[in-house]
């Protein structure tokens, strides 16, 4: 575990090791003392989190975005391997990235709009024929399946078969739910109910994989609070590794 | 009473919650782990074809919420790539993923001496999110000038033939989010590079029809599908030690379930 | 003017990609890969924008002597301190920005999100009641996922994780690929709007 991280350096004879995994435990418990009520301690962790995070961030985007993609190829080009000098295309995007800042001046923060507007168009125009093949065609050509296919031995795999049956009705009843351009009468209420059938066996699939998330998220700090903290006040439980 | 069946305080819930979790850490039970979903197979059997010094770029699209789950995988998945002498090229699309790499990576790889820069790198973040994906299909060093210590990319010699894509032998997405359809639809599909998920357990549903379809060759879900692989790697960690209180959890929310239910339909029969 | 110029700039390069993908000529390439460095080096700058919502809330509460506004004090300087801390020592593993985070935003980032294990067990206590039959079908399927997902559901019956196996391939994806369908065909409408100056709710408000 990351709280866990080995550093070998030294504050008033404690290793950094050990206070991190101390900071890190007080800071778990106080965000658990929720659970008996809001309360200082809890409210304390929250606001720092959103502080830290937010620096983090920025920090990261600095370091691993602007410096690598802007401020060497611009400004210093001998950083950059193969340039033979300043890559002054790169003003353009600079400009419009600096525009962004225009949200800060209230007058002028509809300049913000450009890079914006360059950004969203970009992307939508990428996505829409993408993602007609991905999410539209592909996914067509799957639920064309074969209502008998073969089994082993020659004969037929009736359980799949009629999985893909199942497979295929329930793709036709669920978009008959959601079409919304008739009015839900004869055939096609039937089977826009066999489609509400259908979106509850997925709910319910869904709930049980949500549970599952939410728990393991748990056994994650439960682990580093035994397996990590606990150690450093000498007891012992074993740990990743055994077996 | 059927009022206090139906409705007691949520307090209470909470501390069973907690010691049925905790409880399965503190004794020795070891529970067998039995049946292996077929996603997890196939993305081990993909792996185990793959010819030696074969690049794979395991993706780190998930921030400290998520590492309880999807954690244990990097760690199995590191273990395994590195044990069948494959390179590992770690990116992602969301700024903690630098430091998720990081720390599942670097200590596995130290403990099997694999060395960073020849076996692995980890290329951290590079804003841009879909056009990232797109952009490496064209050159993953023109996307990614540098790795996330700041050395230049093209000099790595653990990129060395490594152009785009086509010379990738697998991407793994470790997502808490969206992330495994972005790679779907500007990694996979355009570029047909092969594509597998992990995932957390919430996602799950929503990424069965791409298996369906073979979009993608594997998937592991939550820390069940961490577990399984560590089995399939044969070596238990995180996410094997966790089933018990996986079990322990699930049963005692089915059996707040069914109170409920009872004390429910005592109140309305009543009425 | 104000509204006019960037739909034409979101419209220009959105089409560009569109016309490319279909005609991917090589005079093209050079362009394409132009305006891609472009978005990322615009992307980074995006930082801008969680910095901006950050200082507003926290400064405004602040001025206004809100409820709580003592705990934006220890927001902004929480921010500050990680802020500096990476720009002057840097970001690399074994820094003190890198210790930061694995021992301040790591736990705190975990554990506030580990709090949804209690709240999802409280509500599926209290809401999760077989009222009608729909209802019923949903609690049952959860059951089974909840158990053939871990290892006891084994022991309890052998062919409880092949069921719940089955439940999320077959009728779990067809449920699944209806709504994906539809999902995805109101993101394409939605790029197309965006595309042709409809959608302009990424723009702001104003003329």
């Amino acid at each position: 575990m990351p709280e866990a991280a080995a550093t070998s350096s030294t504050i008033f004879g404690l290793s950094t090791q050990i206070i991190g995994i101390w900071v890190a435990a007080l800071l778990t418990l106080a965000i658990y003392s929720f659970l008996y009520g809001d309360n200082p301690a809890y409210k304390l962790g929250e606001h720092i989190f959103v502080g830290v995070s937010v620096a983090y961030g920025a920090v990261i985007l600095w370091y691993e975005g602007l410096v690598p993609l802007l401020i060497n190829p611009l400004f210093r080009p001998h950083l950059v391997e193969d340039a033979t000098g300043p890559k002054y295309s790169l003003i353009i995007p600079m400009v419009l990235g600096l525009l962004i800042l225009s949200r800060f001046v209230p007058r002028y923060d509809w300049l913000s709009r450009w890079p914006i507007a360059f950004v969203m168009g970009l992307g939508a125009g990428l996505s829409i024929p993408r993602s007609v093949e991905s999410y539209i065609l592909r996914q067509m050509h799957g639920t064309m399946l074969p209502l008998l296919p073969p089994g082993a031995n020659g004969g037929y795999d009736f359980l799949t078969g009629f999985g893909n049956l199942l497979l295929v009705v329930g793709v036709v009843c669920t978009l008959t739910y959601f079409y919304f351009s008739a009015r839900h009468e004869g055939l096609l209420g039937r089977a826009s109910r066999v489609g509400i059938w259908f979106l509850m066996v997925a709910f319910g699939a869904g709930f049980g994989n949500t549970v599952m998330a939410r728990i393991s998220l748990l056994i994650g700090r439960v682990q580093f609070l035994l397996y990590d903290w606990l150690p450093t006040i000498g007891i012992h439980l074993g740990g990743p590794g055994v077996g | 009473m059927w009022q206090k069946l139906a409705y007691f305080d949520r307090r209470i819930i909470f501390i069973f919650i907690f010691v049925a979790v905790l409880i399965p850490f503190l004794t020795t039970w070891d529970i067998p782990l039995g049946y292996t979903t077929p996603s997890t197979q196939s993305l081990y059997d993909t792996i185990e074809g793959l010819p030696p010094r074969t690049p794979i770029m395991l993706v780190f699209d998930y921030g400290p919420a998520s590492m309880p789950e999807l954690d244990p995988m990097a760690v199995a998945l590191s273990r395994h790539i590195f044990s069948r002498d494959l390179r590992l090229v770690g990116v992602t699309l969301v700024v903690t993923g630098t430091q998720m790499c990081e720390n599942a990576v670097a200590p596995v790889a130290a403990q099997m001496g694999k060395e960073d820069g020849t076996d692995w790198v980890n290329l951290g973040y590079k804003p841009g999110d879909i056009v990232l994906i797109d952009r490496m299909g064209q050159s993953i060093a023109d996307a990614y000038p540098t790795d996330a210590q700041g050395r230049s990319t093209r000099q790595l010699p653990v990129m060395e033939g490594i152009r785009n894509y086509d010379d990738i032998g697998l991407i793994i997405d470790l997502a808490s989010g969206t992330a495994p359809g972005s790679w779907i639809v500007f990694a996979h599909d355009p570029y047909k590079v092969k594509l597998a998920a992990g995932i957390t357990a919430v996602m799950a549903t929503d990424y069965y029809p791409f298996l369906q379809t073979g979009q993608l060759i594997g998937m592991l879900n939550g820390l069940k599908g961490a577990a399984e692989y560590e089995e399939l790697i044969n070596h238990r960690a995180l996410g094997t030690l966790g089933m018990a209180s996986q079990s322990v959890a699930h049963l005692l929310i089915i059996l707040f379930v069914i109170l409920g239910n009872i004390g429910y339909f005592a109140i309305t029969r009543r009425r | 003017m104000r509204l006019q110029v960037p739909i034409a700039i979101g419209f220009l390069a959105g089409m560009f990609m569109i016309v490319q993908y279909f005609v991917p000529h090589p005079a093209f390439k050079t362009a394409y890969d132009a305006l891609e460095e472009w978005v990322m080096i615009i992307g980074a700058f995006a930082l801008v924008l969680g910095l901006q919502s950050l200082f507003q809330t926290h400064i405004d509460k602040i001025r206004r002597r809100r409820e709580g506004y003592s705990y934006s004090f220890v927001t902004l300087i929480s921010f500050a301190v990680m802020f500096l801390v990476g720009m002057i020592y840097g970001h690399r593993p074994g820094t003190l920005f890198d210790w930061l985070f694995d021992h301040v935003e790591v736990p705190l980032d975990a554990t506030i999100f580990s709090l949804l294990a209690f709240f999802i067990a409280s509500a599926a206590y209290r809401t999760f009641r077989a009222r009608t039959p729909e209802a019923t079908v949903l609690l049952v399927t959860a059951v089974i996922v909840m158990l053939g997902r871990v290892p006891i559901g084994e022991l309890i019956h052998a062919k409880l994780p092949d069921l719940a196996e089955w439940i999320m391939v077959f009728p779990t994806v067809g449920a699944k690929r209806g709504i994906l369908f539809g999902a995805a065909l109101g993101g394409i409408a939605t790029a197309l709007r965006i595309l042709l100056g409809i959608e302009r709710s990424h723009l702001g408000g104003g003329r």
